[in-house]
């Protein structure tokens, strides 16, 4: 019997670029979020929370027409002679990083919140400047929330199906992920290839869930 | 009510104006405050204090003007922030960074004055706040008291020209209070820039301040130098069973054989136990008025050790019924011309009845203990 490799190493590196595109686009979200008392708060936090009562196939039905030739995102993208993103990996980049965009923000305004604004004032009567004070103060202090929103990213990318599905449909080597393979495998009645790619990704999930909570139980008690 | 403060010292004062509605109370001052020594903003909780020093800091941001020796801070359409602003501010809590060490939290803002404007050295704010132990310590190895000493040196290491502290005592044990108060009283003697002095402790005000400024529902009751100030008779009220003067003394007389020393002031001298004074030294005293009484003759045929000459200045309805503050003036029964030193007396209005106290009346001051305060 041999192993294809293929889909888990797509499926990592579908779940590293979510990953960090995710903490450049959650971190400032999350800041404005945790700190902001403006109107638009609240039906802000209810957008990026979306993904997590949405069927992953209703969020992707809407990215597919977004994205698609006739979407809105399309056409630009076709204007730039991009071509359209759905059944790319770059797509699948694109719906990753909203399905799992709750899982980063959420972590990370909790940290911005739990941290206050004491902090912040006396480093400002310090002479630092708000970026600098943003860069020393809060992403130190805001650490264990950084970690969290990291890790729960990427085994949340690591985990999806419908979304992948819906936007990436099933191109070996370019949209075929983790849990799409192991759909296939059961398809066709594959079940030892099924086995071990599921019982692989069981193993990967419990062990980085359990790094994550010794870690976080590490710095919570070394920081506060 | 203004600063006594003259008009010709205002370019180098501070002017603080500010208006601003608070969910508790409205804050409403306009102050002139004096460019050196200590000033205490002295008041009950609420009484807008704390918001008025974070006005000033530019934490808080409240409609008004702002001038420090004559350079503009905020005013209409200008809000200089929090960090441009050349300041540092002392917290109620010591507020170090948790996740630096205490080194590195002293480095934090002298790394970011430019070297040309550092006038503290590293070595100086560590020698005055006695850091030297503790450098390498993390924040959370240390006691309440060494953490605001490390938040006052991290303050001063940003060599600013104002320093405003919120209560940095008011969080400490009375054994921390203890330890920090010699290092505040010393930086009144090392730095030269004015301190803005949070407070709801008469204690702190009469051991720190020179200047003093009295808050009430966010106005300005009363803002003057020290002495005066105390003295003054629509404010013991506020001050409770706190009432009373701080009188900046010289011990002029040792007396050896009875184990006494004499304090002299403009208007008066005063008795008190040699507690090892050297003569010559400056020495803070603090008279309560419920310790003072008051006499029409003199008696030798008594046991008080202090009895002075004095002319009543006014009379006031104290806060309790049966109770009248009396003000006496020192000086004037000596007829000196300079110096004005002045004495609360708080008697039953009765007394004040029987012994006809009314202003300009002469009268002997009793003064049964005094309290040495540095």
């Amino acid at each position: 019997m041999e192993f294809d490799w293929q889909p888990v190493w797509l499926t990592l590196k579908l779940a590293g670029f979510t990953t960090l595109t995710l903490m450049f686009i959650g971190t400032p979200i999350a800041w404005w979020l945790a700190r902001t008392s403006h109107w638009l708060k609240q039906p802000v936090a209810a957008v990026v929370a979306l993904p997590l009562v949405l069927p992953p196939t209703v969020l992707g039905f809407y990215l597919l027409l977004l994205l698609g030739p006739q979407g809105v995102v399309g056409q630009i993208t076709q204007s730039l002679g991009l071509g359209t993103l759905p059944f790319t990996f770059a797509g699948l980049v694109v719906a990753s990083v909203f399905y799992s965009l709750p899982f980063v923000v959420q972590p990370l305004q909790n940290a911005f919140e739990a941290m206050g604004e004491r902090m912040l004032e006396v480093a400002a009567t310090l002479r630092a400047s708000p970026w600098d004070r943003f860069m020393t103060v809060a992403v130190p202090l805001a650490r264990p929330g950084f970690m969290t929103a990291a890790v729960l990213a990427f085994a949340h990318t690591i985990g999806e199906f419908g979304v992948v599905l819906m936007i990436g449909g099933n191109i070996p080597g370019e949209t075929k992920v983790l849990s799409v393979a192991i759909y296939d495998h059961v398809e066709t009645l594959e079940y030892d290839q099924a086995h071990l790619l599921a019982g692989g990704m069981l193993l990967f999930s419990f062990v980085i869930l359990l790094t994550l909570y010794l870690i976080n139980g590490r710095l919570n008690k070394g920081v506060r | 009510m203004n600063s006594s403060e003259g008009v010709g010292q205002k370019e180098s004062a501070i002017f603080a104006c500010f208006k601003t509605e608070l969910e508790a109370f409205s804050l409403d001052v306009n102050l002139w405050l004096p460019a050196k020594g200590v000033t205490a903003l002295f008041g009950h909780s609420g009484s807008g204090k704390t918001t008025l020093l974070r006005c000033i800091a530019g934490l808080h941001q409240a409609k008004g003007d702002l001038k420090i020796n004559g350079e503009c801070w905020q005013s209409a359409g200008f809000f200089l922030p929090v960090h441009k602003r050349p300041l540092a501010y002392v917290f109620q809590e010591a507020s170090l960074f948790p996740h630096l060490s205490v080194r590195r939290n002293l480095e934090y803002g002298y790394r970011r004055v430019p070297e040309g404007e550092r006038q503290v050295t590293f070595e100086q704010a560590v020698a005055w706040l006695g850091l030297g132990e503790m450098l390498t310590r993390m924040p959370d190895k240390l006691s309440g008291g060494e953490r605001q000493r490390v938040a006052i040196a991290r303050a001063l290491l940003t060599s600013p020209r104002l320093l405003l502290m919120d209560e940095p005592l008011s969080a400490l044990d009375h054994n921390s209070k203890q330890e920090i108060m010699p290092y505040l009283e010393r930086l009144h003697e090392v730095l030269s820039i004015p301190v803005l002095y949070v407070t709801h402790s008469p204690e702190e005000v009469a051991r720190l301040a020179d200047h003093l400024v009295v808050l009430d529902a966010g106005r300005v009751v009363a803002s003057g130098e020290l002495s005066e100030t105390l003295a003054s008779l629509d404010l013991p009220v506020k001050l409770g069973e706190n009432a009373g003067v701080v009188l900046k003394a010289t011990v002029s007389e040792l007396d050896d054989e009875w184990h006494l020393c004499c304090a002299s002031f403009p208007g008066g001298e005063l008795w008190l136990p040699n507690e090892g004074f050297q003569l010559d030294q400056p020495i803070r005293l603090r008279v309560l008025a419920r310790d003072v009484s008051v006499a029409l003759s003199k008696h030798e045929d008594q046991s008080m050790l202090n009895v002075l000459p004095a002319v009543v200045e006014s009379v006031s309805e104290n806060d309790r019924p049966g109770a009248v503050m009396v003000k006496l003036d020192l000086n004037a029964a000596e007829g000196e011309a300079l110096g004005c030193t002045s004495m609360l007396a708080r008697l039953t209005a009765r007394s004040v009845d029987k012994l006809q106290l009314v202003p300009g009346k002469s009268a002997w001051v009793q003064v049964k203990s005094v309290a040495v305060l540095e």
